[in-house]
């Protein structure tokens, strides 16, 4: 975990660019959704103009949160030979990446604070928080990046069957994008993307966490979430622990 | 009665096999293997056998594709065999059990396994971390090893920033951090100036000298091998051609020996000794058999005036290349 601190602070500017330009996102949606909001007396689908913008200035947060391994670097990581260093030492790949991308994300942290101000100044966001709010978000957004850093982890295994798996890790993408809250609060969504958001990964690792700080949801509702999210982090896990033995064994140790 | 000493690597009938899809060139053959995928089995390592004494260095010789670094990747755990067994330190490697993976290492040239934007010293901070040494043990053989190889002032740049030699030097200190009792390497020298190699190389025999560890080492430096090694396994398509003491190689596969003479008034049929390598007007170099060398190197006493003959084995590297193209293999010996 330290190696990954040590490795964004010494890319402190990488890391402050990357953040800025996850501001460029939720600046779009932003405006887009406070303009309709406005347009519609002041509140879309119950959400009022603060609220929006509370919930995308938390969303440049858990977004740099949840940043995860992405099953394409395992790609790369296998077709160049890399996994032989991983594979040669006595520590579980798994456990290695997720403490390095943890690390890196108390940088991220630090960075962000300057870019939330910004965009606090510039939006007017409205919290309406209590101290169970913000614990609740500690361990929700550490959730969050369980879960994500999970499923994408398992995703990558497919790269040990096919060594061109970066087709898989776009329709991910493309289903998180709508299914999480990601592009926009999942209220906005018609109702049976809601439901079947319901079902999904996604959501808990992107709008259940921002809901949590903006104080969207009620105690009963955070405990609810952070179990939602320990059973996939779990349930999923266990599904990798299971391929990861079967992938290991088609590892064909290409290159060096 | 002593119990005896266990070999930390032995390897029994070890196989792996790899399926691989193959095609004609062109489009049609290109639209055909969309629906008509052909496979071929590659046998990269085919039934070897060897054992490893402790504390032995042992080279591991082959051209390119003969199966050196698959069988490696074996004996690491990175590969699961096609059939046969190995044990590294008591251990199935391809189990990849942790109490076995902390006691080996394995370095592989022109390969870097260092946090690429850090310096060298947090990725000895992470290995201690991985590989659970203690701080004490950690401490004496990070300053032993950064003496020796002289790196005190690189090991604080990141190591993006070193030169291949200097990365290199870094790697080995980062694989010997943990004291690892058998050290598997892979062309460790490849790309190196002959400065850097040649203090590579004493490293590693110093570390074998001082830690009693078993080494098996691959290179195509035969500078590398005869510095090294005292005994060479050489493999070629998947297969063990020679399992020996270094010295029979040349005995074994060589059937010539070559004479260098210094003379003023050398006869001019020197062919009929045997091949001549090189002739200038006072000095030749000449191929002779085996068996002949005493009689060519006496009769060349007798008929020329000679200031300086020596008789040399072939080189590593013309021995080497014979046993793999099977030339000049004397049938006699065995």
């Amino acid at each position: 975990m330290r190696i990954g601190f040590q490795r964004e602070i010494q890319y402190r500017t990488r890391a402050f660019l990357m953040l800025f330009g996850f501001m460029v996102e939720p600046i779009i949606y932003l405006a887009v959704w406070t303009s309709v909001a406005e347009a519609q007396g002041g509140q879309i689908a119950g959400l009022a103009s603060g609220t929006l913008a509370a919930y995308y200035i938390v969303w440049t947060l858990v977004r740099v949160f949840n940043l995860a391994f992405a099953p394409d670097a395992w790609e790369w990581r296998i077709r160049r030979g890399r996994m032989n260093e991983f594979l040669s030492q006595p520590i579980h790949p798994f456990h290695r990446d997720f403490t390095m991308f943890a690390g890196g994300k108390f940088v991220f942290t630090l960075l962000w604070i300057p870019v939330a101000f910004f965009l606090t100044v510039l939006f007017d966001p409205v919290f309406e928080w209590a101290v169970i709010n913000v614990v609740g978000f500690v361990l929700a957004i550490w959730g969050g990046f369980a879960v994500r850093f999970v499923m994408l982890y398992l995703l990558g295994m497919i790269n040990f069957w096919t060594t061109r798996g970066s087709a898989v890790f776009g329709i991910f993408i493309a289903s998180e994008l709508i299914l999480s809250g990601r592009l926009v609060p999942l209220e906005l969504m018609p109702d049976w993307v809601e439901s079947l958001a319901a079902w999904l990964p996604f959501k808990w690792t992107f709008q259940f966490p921002i809901d949590t700080l903006i104080g969207r949801l009620d105690p009963a509702e955070i405990v609810t979430g952070i179990g939602m999210q320990a059973l996939w982090a779990v349930g999923v896990g266990v599904i990798f622990a299971l391929v990861w033995k079967r992938a290991i064994r088609r590892y064909g140790a290409v290159g060096n | 009665m002593p119990h005896p000493v266990e070999a930390p690597v032995v390897v029994d009938g070890l196989t792996k096999t790899f399926k691989v899809p193959v095609r004609e060139a062109g489009l049609g053959q290109s639209l055909r293997s969309l629906f008509n995928r052909e496979f071929k089995n590659v046998e990269a390592v085919n039934e070897i056998s060897f054992t490893l004494d402790p504390a032995e260095i042992v080279g591991f010789l082959g051209p390119n594709g003969a199966g050196k670094t698959t069988t490696i990747k074996m004996l690491t755990g990175l590969l699961y065999p096609t059939g046969g067994e190995a044990r590294v330190l008591g251990y199935q490697p391809w189990r990849r059990e942790k109490e076995l993976l902390r006691r080996i290492a394995l370095v592989m040239g022109q390969r870097n396994n260092l946090a690429w934007d850090l310096p060298a010293v947090d990725s000895f901070e992470l290995n201690k971390a991985i590989y659970g040494v203690p701080t004490k043990e950690f401490e004496e053989r990070k300053t032993a090893y950064i003496d020796v190889l002289d790196v005190g002032d690189i090991v604080t740049k990141p190591v993006r920033n070193l030169s291949l030699g200097e990365r290199m030097k870094m790697e080995i200190v980062a694989s010997l951090l943990h004291g690892p009792e058998v050290l598997f390497l892979d062309e460790p020298t490849i790309g190196l100036d002959v400065t850097m190699q040649r203090r590579l190389r004493q490293f590693i025999l110093d570390y074998n000298a001082d830690t009693g560890a078993t080494v098996l080492l691959t290179s195509h430096y035969m500078a590398d091998v005869s510095a090294m090694v005292s005994r060479v396994i050489i493999i070629d398509h998947g297969s063990i051609l020679y399992d020996g003491p270094l010295s029979r190689l040349s005995e074994r596969f060589s059937a010539h020996k070559m004479i260098r003479v210094e003379a003023t008034d050398l006869p001019d049929d020197l062919a009929r000794y045997g091949r001549v390598i090189e002739r200038s007007p006072a000095r030749v170099s000449i191929e002779v058999r085996r068996d002949e060398v005493s009689a060519v190197a006496g009769h060349l006493l007798e008929v020329a005036t000679v200031t300086d003959l020596a008789i040399e084995e072939t080189p590593l590297e013309d021995v080497i290349d014979r046993v793999f193209t099977g030339k000049d293999h004397d049938p006699t010996t065995s």
